[in-house]
């Protein structure tokens, strides 16, 4: 996304997340090019909030985005996954306890 | 495109790679390696799409001045905006594979890109942006749906969020034509001429038959596309032919019939040349749709400039405030 295509024929790329829903995480929806910050703000509503339930945008300077390497993602991400024991059922309830 | 010449040990590895997660349904992401020829069919095919939403504002622009009534010029408003959006959804979704939106917009302009055939063809009267949203609209639901199971993940998300949306521009179409086709026996003539017309044309959308179709083999084995032209064409026919029955309209093919072997309606033979002479830029509308196209993009640089210039003073005000 964020790469060397934001050259001078056009705008800068913009990431766009929007909330839906007081509450809800802000989730990646696209993207759109827009001049400036408040720009990118209104197009964004227009692109991608003309219905249902957005409460809140946020815009992102694509360029501002430094992304985890998808060609290690093994091995990156590795180490959340041999620590069994940050799960709750690593651990042994004694018999008999129904409502823990 | 540069060709592949011969593969090195290590690209060998990669495309295994590659193949075996398509094969296990795996999303495909902008990040992650792709065989060049993957991401060429996908440029191709992701921009014709966005061409084709943007070009599909025209015929119905054509119809905002004169709708019937404020609630039908308010729906046709939303809906030729939708349009837009669409487009601008899926061209950001190209523009993931390296891409420049300018670099497409230039292709179309030139009128060296292609987009859907069926935007080529008139719209003569009101029924028309009926037909438009019933037809036209639904049978871009039933490739939709589909591609919004594709494997690269940009462009399957851009199809569920307008795969949302469609449902209304296929609804308010079906209305205008249900009520068209219970008014006066002119209305209903009127509707009548506007499925004849579009009927067609419609079943074109789908492509060129599967026999005649060089992309579909690769495009269904790279799950790009998950379903056959003939496939989505059939499944079209047998959803709309009750449609039209229920608002007491015909259409206009007399093989039309319900074959109770294949529980499935028979359709006519589809004349491919009109099909292809229209794809090569030779329908009732191609030039004048291009043309409009042009016309909006140099009459609306001024737009382009005031952005900037609106951008440029802000970014002046705020060096000079922090000063």
């Amino acid at each position: 996304m964020a790469d060397a295509n934001n050259g001078e024929t056009q705008w800068p790329l913009w990431e766009i997340f929007a909330q839906e829903g007081e509450g809800a995480p802000h989730e990646h929806v696209g993207s759109l090019h827009a001049p400036d910050a408040e720009l990118a703000l209104q197009n964004a509503r227009d692109v991608y909030a003309r219905r249902g339930s957005i409460v809140s945008l946020w815009v992102v300077p694509s360029v501002a985005i430094t992304a985890s390497p998808s060609d290690e993602a093994g091995p990156f991400f590795e180490p959340g996954a041999d620590k069994v024991y940050r799960h709750p059922q690593f651990y042994k309830i004694p018999r008999g306890i129904k409502g823990f | 495109m540069q060709q592949e010449a011969e593969k090195s040990p290590d690209e060998t590895a990669l495309n295994e790679r590659f193949e075996a997660r398509i094969a296990a349904g795996e999303t495909i992401e902008p990040k992650d390696w792709m065989p060049e020829r993957y991401r060429h069919q996908l440029v191709r095919m992701m921009s014709q799409h966005a061409h084709s939403e943007i070009v599909g504002m025209l015929p119905e622009g054509n119809w905002i001045t004169r709708a019937p009534s404020l609630k039908r010029k308010m729906s046709l408003i939303a809906k030729v905006q939708d349009e837009a959006g669409h487009g601008l959804y899926i061209y950001c979704g190209t523009e993931t594979l390296g891409v420049d939106r300018a670099e497409l917009v230039d292709q179309l302009l030139s009128g060296k890109a292609k987009y859907s055939s069926i935007f080529n063809y008139p719209t003569l009267t009101w029924a028309d942006m009926g037909t438009i949203g019933w037809f036209v609209d639904g049978a871009a639901i039933v490739n939709q749906t589909v591609l919004a199971k594709a494997s690269y993940g940009p462009y399957a998300r851009a199809m569920i969020r307008i795969c949302k949306e469609e449902n209304f521009h296929k609804k308010q179409g079906y209305e205008i034509i249900a009520t068209l086709a219970s008014g006066t026996p002119a209305q209903k003539a009127m509707a009548q001429d506007a499925v004849n017309r579009w009927w067609w044309p419609s079943l074109m959308m789908f492509g060129p038959s599967d026999a005649d179709s060089p992309n579909t083999a690769e495009l269904i084995r790279w799950r790009v596309k998950r379903k056959t032209n003939d496939e989505l064409r059939q499944r079209f026919v047998d959803l709309t032919v009750p449609q039209a029955q229920a608002v007491g309209l015909t259409l206009p093919d007399p093989a039309l019939r319900y074959n109770d072997e294949t529980q499935h309606w028979d359709f006519g033979p589809i004349d491919w040349d009109e099909f292809w002479a229209v794809v090569k830029g030779n329908g009732p509308c191609n030039r004048e749709r291009l043309q409009a196209r042009r016309d909006a993009h140099e009459n609306g640089a001024w737009v382009r400039e005031a952005a900037e210039a609106y951008a440029a003073k802000h970014q002046r005000a705020q060096a000079s405030s922090a000063a």
